[in-house]
């Protein structure tokens, strides 16, 4: 399926699919925090891949991010994304570090535990929803400039299209973002095929054609 | 002097004294093409190494290096750049995260790309002056039509030139 024959209703309904995703993901983080975490809003964008990495905040913006492949039911990428200042700020109210001294590997090892927690209860979520069996790989942390994660992500999308369809949850902490900046995004990126098999495991797969 | 950007599965092509410049590479590739000559200089930003992976047939050429890189050296012709003048240089081809098992092929992407973009310009018979790639970083670059020099720039690494 392109992202181009997609209905507002099917877009609809990938939102609920993210709404329950990482509104999961977020309730983990909460408790690992002891704050209030929540998914402040979940859109759901057909985009160009040249669009997305502007989305994430340019091509050389700074980001950590940890990835996942997920295989199964359904197949695609996971993604969460933090700017500097958010993870900065993550990390210093886990470990009371001041943040100073910038990443230490104490401080990328925090990160990379929040996102396997973030992902991991997102892929739960949406495997019970679903019904699908999911396997997730082993997730890998990366800090490096926004336009190279996300190319290299959109990789196996780029086989069949150069527009994705961004499936994003972005999170709050206390109500705010975690930091001034732009605050902290959980993507989902099903590979082509998988946005049928979605539609069918939810009964809605011939509604809202256009 | 202008900057002209070139994105994700994209090319373009200059001439002195403008640069042509792409950002953020990570497992892809940007190969670029340059006449001393003419001081003509091109590039594209190729993500995936063969159109046998692409899926249907209407498929954005410059995202394959098997099309984009044949389809760059006619647009550098077009520009009055000598084939047999038209040497390479190639940044980019990184591993960015680093799975177990069975995502295997899907992070051995960046080398890929790269072997791809070797076999293809030695099937054109242009010469590979110069390059840049591997490792597990993103790199920004950018080719100077006046020099042909190829700038590279990395998080927390010292700019290069090659």
């Amino acid at each position: 399926m392109d992202s181009g024959t997609l209905s507002d209703f099917h877009l609809d309904v990938l939102k609920e699919v993210s709404n329950i995703g990482a509104g999961n993901a977020a309730t983990s983080l909460s408790s690992l925090l002891g704050r209030a975490v929540d998914m402040r809003v979940s859109r759901v964008v057909p985009m160009p891949f040249n669009g997305i990495v502007d989305y994430a905040g340019g091509a050389e913006r700074m980001i950590l991010s940890v990835f996942v492949r997920i295989e199964g039911g359904i197949s695609g990428n996971m993604l969460f994304v933090m700017g500097t200042s958010d993870a900065l700020a993550l990390i210093s109210h886990m470990t009371g570090a001041s943040g100073g001294e910038g990443f230490t590997d104490m401080g990328l090892s925090v990160i990379h535990e929040v996102g396997n927690i973030m992902i991991g209860s997102y892929i739960t979520a949406l495997s019970d929803f679903l019904g699908f069996e999911l396997t997730p790989s082993v997730p890998s942390l990366a800090m490096d400039m926004a336009g190279a994660i996300l190319a290299f992500s959109l990789s196996e999308i780029g086989r069949s299209s150069d527009t994705a369809i961004v499936i994003d949850g972005c999170l709050s902490l206390d109500g705010n973002p975690l930091s001034e900046e732009e605050s902290s995004h959980i993507f989902l990126l099903p590979d082509p095929d998988s946005f049928g098999r979605i539609f069918q495991a939810l009964g809605v797969a011939g509604h809202g054609g256009r | 002097m202008a900057v002209v950007r070139v994105g994700i599965a994209e090319s373009g092509v200059v001439m002195n004294p403008d640069s042509i410049s792409t950002l953020g590479l990570g497992s892809c590739v940007g190969v670029t093409l340059y006449d001393e000559k003419r001081r003509v200089g091109g590039m594209v930003h190729v993500m995936l190494p063969s159109t046998e992976l692409a899926r249907g047939t209407d498929f954005n050429r410059s995202k394959f290096a098997d099309s984009a890189v044949p389809d760059l050296l006619k647009q550098m012709i077009r520009y009055g750049a000598d084939e047999r003048r038209i040497k390479a240089k190639l940044a980019g081809g990184a591993q960015m995260f680093s799975l177990g098992g069975n995502a295997d092929s899907l992070l051995k992407i960046g080398s890929r790309n790269v072997e791809a973009c070797r076999k293809v310009l030695s099937a054109l018979r242009i010469p590979i002056l110069s390059e840049d790639t591997g490792g597990s970083w993103g790199r920004t670059v950018e080719l100077f039509s006046d020099s042909g020099m190829l700038e590279i720039r990395a998080i927390g690494r010292e700019k290069k030139l090659i």
